[in-house]
């Protein structure tokens, strides 16, 4: 007879365990997953992850890895906040979109004027963005107890139907010969988030994330409003005995996660995207709820998580040109990812117990 | 602009079809939320559903043995949610979260040789003299028979839930898990029982977009209408004929909003698109003041020794 027993405190060892545990799983069934599409699995795993960083090509793709990963790890970053106190923002890429809009309308507002000052408005407004879509859930949930998961959710449907209005109307480029799509940023200096040291792939936006990696960080480790944050989280009862305002917190947490995302959004859509078109959103901001849960919500685990996740957005290129592996090969191998990380996390408040339970 | 072109009976007919798949995944989740779990992965079960109804209703030529289909793959989907939240007893919500990605993705996967594909059609019902009535005729008795199976699932849910000893043990289950565990009944099996229930309608859901409204596959088909169907839930107070209500609503205006792009509206195509999810939200921000129905404990973990 096997059982579960609650362990009195969540053990530690498993707690860093588990993440790589589901990596290995991952590893196995993806294999097998590999095979039952007729790919050599040991081939696949290779080209996944190991030709992008070692390869005979990798200094074409390693710089990909941060172009990939600072926008999983900054979104990652702000959803941990609210994901730790409870309060889930699964409206990212809602939010990354605006982002995008709002910053690039501002740096398209100006062209061709050039001036250092554009491309911080841009980022300015790029965040503003983020955080006043995601102020939208927070304050319905504020005022109206609304269910801030379905709304923020809602909300990326309507950015991606704003999106499509946009780049079809408002901000089309005028000399684009009638294509969809605007001006392209990369074509107007003052807009555009060029790679601060040419080849590296670091732009702004990597060192955004850095930034927002440190500050929470410091955050969880230093600040009284961490410390709510996880109180919230493990004992809302007691979170508010020791007097913290949950409707602060929950204006917080959306809005400071709003504002990574849109944030992301402006340093993509202004460097590695160049131009709004329909869908130069590529999902991130869902991809990024697994980043933030592989990385146990902690700031050093997500960096590690959000290089992971791009490593698989690249090695997943290359598998589909050198391998025809199918694109959604990868989706599920992500998807498989989350999966065996919820289900090893059992042994971290669980421990296994063999033998008849005895009667109390 | 021309509105007369819009025919109020055949919207309203139009409406009834457009309104099912919410029906019907809204209805499976509705007895998942009543034994007290929250299945945030809706979406993914609908997706998966709507791809396997598809396949298998294009190899086999029967749409009847697609929609069987999609109801054992949103089931089997669903069973991974179980094992998730019941055996490892993680958390619902994310448990939720990942069934979506994992199933839009698995989904994608399964449907690459079927793009493009038209599937065997469904035929009506035939009611004979009935269909001939005027109004009547083309409202109620003019539709594809998984129309009325979705009506028949809501009342067979609700006399379940409201006269049956069964439904009564659900019900007690999602109010107070440890009660029910104390007098007995076996709160893990009768919650996965129930959440194998929400994913075979949300299955069966996906397949009639995927056969009956589109009919043709293509990646991520059904749009959010899982995560309407769990507004819709929401907005139904956990009660069965307030779900076909609320489902009606939402297949009204997704209709109207279609009619109204044919029509050539001065709105851009792309305001109307958004225009359900955007009622979703006002719905539920009207509707969320009161929380008073929804089962005790929904969304809590069960484990028996505590």
């Amino acid at each position: 007879m096997v059982r579960f027993e609650k362990r009195p405190q969540p053990s530690r060892l498993f707690a860093y365990a588990t993440p790589l545990l589901a990596v290995l799983a991952t590893f196995f069934f993806g294999g097998l997953l590999f095979a039952a599409l007729g790919k050599d699995p040991v081939v696949s795993i290779v080209t996944i992850f190991w030709e992008p960083l070692f390869g005979e090509f990798s200094f074409f793709y390693r710089p990909q890895l941060l172009i990939k990963g600072a926008p999983l790890v900054l979104i990652a970053i702000g959803l941990s906040l609210g994901f730790k106190a409870g309060i889930w923002n699964i409206g990212a890429e809602g939010q990354y979109i605006m982002g995008a809009l709002v910053g690039a309308g501002v740096g398209l507002a100006f062209y061709p004027t050039e001036s250092v000052l554009i491309f911080p408005l841009m980022v300015l407004a790029g965040a503003l963005g983020g955080m006043l879509w995601a102020m939208i859930p927070a304050l319905l949930k504020v005022r109206f107890g609304t269910n801030e998961i379905l709304v923020s959710l809602m909300l990326v449907y309507v950015a991606e139907q704003f999106l499509a209005s946009m780049s079809l109307g408002l901000l089309k480029n005028p000399e684009g010969f009638g294509f969809p799509g605007s001006r392209n940023l990369q074509q107007y200096p003052s807009a555009h988030n060029a790679e601060i040291i040419a080849g590296s792939g670091m732009h702004c936006g990597v060192v955004a994330a850095l930034i927002a990696v440190i500050f929470a960080y410091v955050l969880f480790a230093r600040h009284k409003l961490g410390f709510a944050i996880r109180v919230t989280g493990e004992a809302p009862r007691a979170a508010r005995f020791s007097g913290v305002n949950p409707s602060r917190l929950v204006v917080f947490c959306l809005g400071a996660s709003g504002m990574l995302a849109g944030l992301a959004g402006l340093f993509e859509v202004s460097g590695p995207a160049g131009q709004v078109t329909i869908d130069f959103n590529v999902g991130y901001g869902f991809t990024a709820i697994i980043v933030a849960f592989l990385g146990r919500l902690n700031p050093i685990g997500i960096v590690l998580a959000g290089l992971l996740m791009a490593l698989t957005y690249i090695g997943g290129d290359i598998a589909q040109s050198q391998l025809q592996l199918p694109a959604a090969a990868i989706q599920v191998f992500q998807g498989m990812l989350l999966f065996f990380l919820l289900a090893f996390d059992l042994f971290t408040n669980y421990r296994l117990r063999f033998g008849r339970s005895e009667v109390a | 602009m021309d509105l007369s072109a819009i025919n109020p009976i055949l919207l309203v007919a139009a409406l009834m079809s457009a309104a099912t798949p919410i029906l019907l995944a809204a209805t499976g989740e509705l007895v998942v939320e009543r034994a007290g779990v929250l299945n945030l992965g809706v979406e993914g079960m609908m997706i998966i559903g709507a791809i396997c109804g598809f396949a298998i209703a294009v190899e086999t030529g029967s749409p009847t043995i697609g929609f069987v289909a999609a109801a054992v793959g949103g089931a089997l989907l669903s069973l991974l949610f179980a094992f998730l939240t019941q055996i490892t007893l993680a958390n619902q919500v994310a448990s939720g979260l990942a069934l979506t990605l994992f199933g839009l993705g698995l989904s994608a996967l399964l449907g690459q040789g079927y793009v493009g594909i038209k599937p065997p059609r469904m035929p009506d019902i035939n009611f004979g003299p009935l269909a001939d009535i005027p109004v009547l005729g083309p409202i109620l008795f003019s539709h594809d028979p998984i129309l009325y199976v979705g009506l028949l699932i809501v009342a067979v849910v609700w006399a379940v839930l409201k006269f049956t000893r069964v439904g009564l043990v659900l019900r007690a289950v999602g109010e107070n898990h440890d009660a029910a565990h104390a007098l007995g009944y076996k709160v893990v099996r009768i919650r996965t029982l129930a959440i194998m229930f929400g994913g075979a309608c949300a299955g069966m859901g996906g397949a009639y977009i995927s056969l009956i409204r589109v009919p043709q596959w293509t990646e991520g088909m059904t749009a959010g209408v899982g995560w309407i169907a769990l507004a819709l839930v929401v907005f139904a107070s956990w009660k069965p004929w307030r779900v076909l209500l609320g489902a009606y609503l939402f297949g009204g205006i997704t209709q109207l909003q279609l009619n109204l792009q044919g029509a050539g509206v001065a709105i851009p195509v792309e305001y109307l698109a958004m225009s359900p999810y955007v009622i979703t939200i006002v719905v539920l921000v009207i509707l969320s003041a009161d929380k008073s129905a929804a089962p005790g404990s929904l969304g809590r973990t069960f484990h028996a020794s505590s």
